[in-house]
């Protein structure tokens, strides 16, 4: 296995192994290249080839155009299917997603941080235990659920509109329902909806980066910064967050792309706008528009490259 | 003053905290009420009534049992396959150095770092380039895909701790390559490779992204839940599926948790 012998050529000191496994074996050890090779070629196969030729296959049919009248797809390249995607009606929608990813991704970090922060300073013990579980059962939980338990929520019948007519403070929920772009009929086919259920779903994904980034930040420099006389703001300001910083864009990356590539939690609960996922999915299956649903895939691609090479610079990778 | 470790949190963070950890569980504790509520055609709360009908009724729905079955042989297969390609990897990328190794790591994680419609709707058009029918194992090959990282994240993190004196000891005392494999390195990984198969097997249980793009006319269980959730017929029967399958992918975390525990790695933190 360890792959660092320097000198193939010397001469075993026992004599070579009978039989074919020990030979094998034998083999194997004069020539570590050839072990490497073993190990990787079956992984890089079926990556290599079947995924990354299968993204290929994708990104070349963005190149190709479909013929409106017949409805075929017409084998050769072509930009016009990117000068569709620059359409008013579908810049809405990139700028829609763009724009709720941005939201979910700051609501995450700042519900994510009081966490990781607790459980990364205070938490000791049994307590450390119970956070680290408390976070990744959610995390693993299954997804479908997670939507489903906030469907039930968020229904008009549901347990939100209880707790806040118990509480008298219906007209709030109706004030905010009123409101133009995040209200709507009722919560579930609501932005406000969406927002809600996109913040829960990836909120584990914030936490656990932004957790390991307060882990290496030693307790005696917030101590030394209060020391200092600075107040609990300041320190939060200048100590606290930019070392935690790479954690928190790592988490980013996680909210982010998780966001821009989802079509089922806006599809479930939401209004009939749609968001890049959707859109993907609906050009690909009922319209079998593949060219503009491959150009569209493109968008998130583009946009997660430029995120991550930002967050590279950030330092962010050493936090994951 | 010295610093002194135990001290406690200001109240705030406390409140701040647990609030947060409220918010990522009372949902899912919701699901439990609503698994026995006698009320059908609504998501009426609170429940008019408490009932266990709602088990029977699932208990004897086939379309139920045929999803379940065709989940767990997908997610056993993929996992199988992620088993043999995470391990392959991992010990090439941890045991050795040679060009383009951080390529490699980043091809393997990039199934999981880019939105599922992506690396879905890719398998679906190399399907139809191909021409290759929807079946049981394009559905197999998708989970395999993005499984993989899962495995080799967990894999990697032992190979890093396992130190490599060990297998030159092994070498050293006329072990050969394979025995060397069975009696040293397998039963040092083994535990993190039972934590990445579990994680695994979660993982493809609970996929539903790609597996619209690549499955045909089958039915797993997640697809037969978002078909559900798109257009509700039998809430109270989704309701306890709900439940079940909270229950069921509790047990795999906790499991890994305890495998892996003692070590520095994060079990799933990069599912």
């Amino acid at each position: 296995m360890t792959l660092t012998a320097t000198h193939p050529a010397v001469p075993a000191i026992l004599p070579p192994r009978g039989g074919l496994f020990g030979s094998l074996s034998d083999t194997l050890w004069r020539n570590p290249k050839l072990l490497l090779f073993l190990m990787l070629t079956p992984p890089l196969l079926w990556l290599g080839v079947v995924y990354l030729g299968a993204l290929f296959a994708l990104l070349l049919q963005s190149f190709f155009s479909i013929d409106e009248y017949s409805g075929l797809i017409d084998c050769r390249f072509t930009l016009k299917t990117y000068g569709e995607l620059l359409q008013a009606a579908n810049v809405d929608i990139i700028v829609r997603t763009v724009t709720m990813a941005a939201a979910v991704t700051v609501a995450s970090a700042v519900v994510a941080f009081p966490i990781a922060y607790f459980a990364a300073r205070y938490a000791r013990g049994k307590w450390k235990v119970l956070f680290y579980l408390g976070v990744m059962l959610p995390l693993w939980s299954s997804y479908l659920v997670k939507i489903y338990a906030w469907k039930l929520i968020l229904a008009k019948e549901g347990i939100l509109t209880w707790l806040l007519a118990k509480l008298h403070l219906l007209g709030l929920l109706d004030a905010w329902l009123s409101l133009p772009v995040v209200g709507g009929n009722s919560l579930s086919v609501s932005f406000t909806g969406t927002f809600i259920v996109f913040v829960y779903v990836w909120l584990p994904f914030m936490i656990l980066p932004i957790q390991a980034a307060l882990e290496r930040v030693p307790g005696n420099l917030v101590e030394a910064s209060s020391d200092l006389g600075a107040s609990p703001g300041q320190t939060f300001r200048n100590v606290l967050l930019p070392l935690a910083l790479p954690g928190v864009v790592a988490g980013s990356i996680f909210t982010f792309s998780l966001t821009l590539g989802d079509y089922i939690i806006p599809q479930i609960i939401g209004t009939s706008r749609l968001f890049i996922g959707q859109a993907v999915y609906a050009h690909q299956g009922t319209a079998g528009n593949i060219p503009l649903a491959a150009a569209f895939t493109v968008v998130p691609i583009v946009v997660m490259g430029f995120y991550l090479w930002m967050a590279r610079r950030m330092g962010a990778f050493d936090a994951l | 003053m010295r610093s002194d470790r135990s001290q406690s949190a200001p109240l705030g963070l406390k409140i701040a905290a647990a609030c947060g950890l409220l918010f990522l569980h009372l949902p899912l504790l919701l699901i439990f009420v609503y698994a026995f509520t006698t009320e059908e055609k609504s998501y009426q709360w609170p429940p008019p009534g408490l009932t266990t009908q709602w088990f029977a009724a699932t208990w004897n729905r086939p379309d139920v049992w045929q999803a379940l079955s065709l989940s767990v042989q997908v997610a056993a297969i993929s996992t199988a396959i992620a088993l043999v390609l995470g391990t392959l990897c991992a010990a090439a990328v941890s045991q050795t150095r040679f060009f383009g190794r951080e390529t490699i790591s980043l091809l393997v994680i990039l199934p999981i770092a880019l939105p599922g419609i992506i690396t879905g709707i890719a398998l679906r058009a190399a399907f139809n380039l191909a021409e290759i029918p929807f079946s049981f194992w394009t559905i197999v090959l998708g989970h395999a895909t993005f499984c993989v990282v899962v495995v080799y994240n967990n894999a990697v993190a032992r190979f890093r701790r396992t130190s490599g004196s060990l297998i030159e000891a092994s070498m050293d005392l006329g072990a050969d390559g394979f025995q060397t494999f069975r009696h040293v390195i397998l039963p040092n990984i083994g535990t993190a490779l039972l934590a990445g198969g579990m994680l695994a097997f979660a993982l493809s249980f609970d996929e539903v992204i790609v597996t619209t793009f690549t499955a045909g006319q089958q039915q797993t269980l997640p697809i037969w839940m978002l078909e559900e959730l798109v257009r509700p017929r039998q809430r109270p029967v989704t309701n306890v599926v709900a439940m079940v399958v909270v229950l069921v992918t509790l047990l795999p975390i906790l499991a890994a948790y305890y495998l892996t525990r003692d070590g520095d790695q994060i079990a799933g933190a990069g599912k």
